[in-house]
């Protein structure tokens, strides 16, 4: 490989990286707070790529399907917390599973119900649909760029909000011991539904920022979530940080996988996770 | 239950499930041999998530690995010789359990849940990305292994009746097999683990050593099921690995309420009449089954051999249990 196809694909990685940051970000913050393990997460990720297919289509531009989007899937997450999740939150993670489970499947079928089976395409803003030659032949989309730095931008706000203000610090306490949080008369609930809503609405940006790129497809979210399950137990449960490092990994051995072993890429991302489990059982950045 | 009742009503229940290929509707037989399938595998599942406290949500990579080995052990046109070829498969599922639950078994709660879903995806892009088991398009058994020993055949595959016995015979024998060491102090030593593994700890269990030998066998048991499955319907693809799979047959496990064999059965069935209800009434019966399954969680904890006790509870008046 060239020097420029290998910037490229490094700028793939990343791209890809981070993007599925946003997805593990909301599922480590929801199983370290709240101890709930979320299968539908994944279709959080496919509702957001849905709804910028639907919105975009309905009014012809992507800013206003993130713009409507995310106030959306911020009211979904809140709603979904009140009505299901909060009952949840003492029963065991098999029942978690099971109830997450069913989610899926009715998430899919109202999906396949409403906007049909089909794969859609979104396009491309025209601003950011141009691209930067590399060299004769290569160039690098614009879009792409354009994802990386929302999501950078992201992930220095959410390291903002959870370290620095207030409310942060909250949700730290929550993480490390919920009955202390609430012995100094915090309550709890709100923040567990705030997360909630938050950790849906990253997770269906990520959707639809990945819309353009990745296309719009039945089953999208399910291996969005599986890769973000391998993040969390790369990075360690709980632990933010920990989810970016690991989603950082993930997208460079995903990338490369892809280019440099093809027949085999599908397994570089779970082989890596097997390493780090014979290495570190609770991954990377253990919580505490 | 009184021993003597419930004997009684295995008994019944297995004469009414011998009896069904008499009424000569070959639909319906090969329906209850797919259902029979579920209940072996929902069996070796419950091994684990109902009597160990271990919930896999990568049981059907055990299930798929024996179902690809019976495709891959028989000659593309000739019979296998049956007696060669289902050990070889089951041990090869137990084979892989053994080797994953060496790493998975490091793990525990939720990491327990995702790790065991994350190595039987790996195993679901092994058969699905490689030209080892025709990829993405999946590999047919063309013939059915021959039961043939020593010049005798004692029964023959391809009679769809024969087929339907042998896998009433093969859920009898695990059954029982099951039940077996659930009472050996092997078994006791797993529901020991279930409540307190601490405490099996400080009593001198290895308990790493338990858990292994109970995901070995449990996987070996899903092979079972994926041989039976290979057989009966003689083609096999990716999508058996796969965690939709895994997770209908904890569907299963739970619905029949786990720490409960017989339970497991009658989880198979519940998930198979639903199946066939709601995929009579609608191609989107999946929502139908998602609504259950979220309802079922919400206002039925315990599965459904919880009901009776339910009841009973009820018409006795006692309302201090939720």
């Amino acid at each position: 490989m060239d020097a420029a196809s290998i910037l490229i694909q490094m700028l793939n990685s990343l791209q890809y990286g981070l993007l599925l940051f946003l997805v593990a970000s909301g599922l480590t913050l929801v199983f370290g707070i709240m101890g709930i393990i979320n299968l539908a997460h994944g279709s959080f990720y496919m509702i957001g790529a849905y709804l910028a297919f639907a919105i975009s289509s309905a009014t012809g531009s992507l800013f206003m399907a993130i713009l409507l989007g995310i106030p959306l899937a911020l009211a979904f997450g809140a709603f979904l917390e009140w009505a299901l999740f909060s009952h949840l939150y003492k029963r065991d993670h098999l029942e978690q599973v099971l109830l997450t489970y069913g989610l899926i499947l009715i998430f899919e079928e109202v999906r396949s119900l409403l906007l049909g089976d089909e794969v859609h395409g979104v396009e491309i803003p025209a601003i950011f649909s141009a691209s930067i030659p590399l060299s004769d032949v290569l160039s690098y989309p614009v879009y792409r760029l354009v994802i990386s730095v929302v999501c950078i931008v992201l992930v220095v706000a959410l390291y903002y909000l959870i370290q620095r203000t207030r409310l942060g610090m909250m949700i730290r306490a929550g993480n490390h011991d919920r009955t202390m949080v609430e012995a100094l008369g915090i309550n709890i609930n709100v923040i567990y539904r705030f997360v909630f809503a938050l950790g849906v609405a990253l997770a269906a940006l990520a959707g639809m920022l990945a819309a353009p790129i990745s296309s719009v497809f039945p089953n999208m979210g399910s291996h969005v979530l599986i890769i973000s399950f391998v993040i969390v137990v790369i990075g360690g449960i709980g632990s933010v940080s920990g989810a970016l490092l690991a989603a950082l990994i993930v997208g460079f051995a995903d990338t490369f996988g892809k280019v440099l072993i093809p027949e085999y890429s599908g397994m570089v991302v779970y082989l890596v996770m097997a390493v780090v489990l014979l290495w570190r059982p609770e991954g990377i950045f253990k919580k505490g | 239950m009184n021993t003597t009742v419930s004997m009684a009503f295995k008994l019944a229940v297995f004469a009414s499930l011998a009896a069904v290929p008499l009424l000569g509707e070959s639909f319906y037989t090969e329906l209850l041999a797919k259902t029979l399938v579920l209940a072996i595998f929902a069996m070796s599942l419950d091994l684990l998530v109902g009597f160990t406290g271990l919930v896999s949500f990568g049981h059907a990579a055990y299930f798929g690995v024996a179902a690809y080995a019976a495709a891959l052990l028989s000659p593309e046109y000739e019979a296998a010789n049956l007696w060669l070829v289902f050990p070889a498969a089951v041990g090869a599922a137990m084979l892989v359990a053994f080797v994953v639950g060496l790493f998975v078994l490091r793990t525990k709660g939720i990491y327990f849940i995702m790790v065991t879903l994350a190595f039987a995806q790996l195993a679901y892009f092994v058969f699905h990305d490689t030209a080892l088991g025709g990829g993405s398009d999946g590999i047919y058994v063309n013939v059915k292994p021959s039961a043939e020993l020593a010049g005798f055949q004692p029964f023959n595959l391809d009679n769809p009746e024969h087929l339907y016995y042998f896998v009433l015979a093969m859920l009898v024998l695990v059954y029982v097999f099951l039940a077996r060491i659930l009472q050996s102090p092997f078994g006791r030593v797993l529901v020991g683990i279930k409540s307190n593994e601490h405490r099996m700890q400080s009593l001198g269990y290895i308990t790493f050593r338990y858990k292994l030998a109970a995901f070995a066998l449990a996987g070996g048991l899903a092979g079972v099921a994926g041989f039976l499955y290979a057989v009966l319907f003689g083609f096999v693809t990716p999508e058996l690995l796969s965690w939709h799979h895994s997770g209908n047959v904890l569907l299963t496990v739970i619905l029949g309420g786990m720490g409960n064999l017989l339970g497991a059965v009658a989880g198979a069935f519940a998930f198979t009449a639903m199946q066939e209800v709601f995929g009579s009434w609608t191609k989107h019966w999946q929502l139908l089954m998602g609504c259950v399954i979220v309802a079922a969680v919400l206002f039925l904890p315990g599965g459904l051999s919880a009901i009776p006790g339910r009841i009973k509870r009820t018409l006795q008046g006692d309302s201090t249990h939720d």
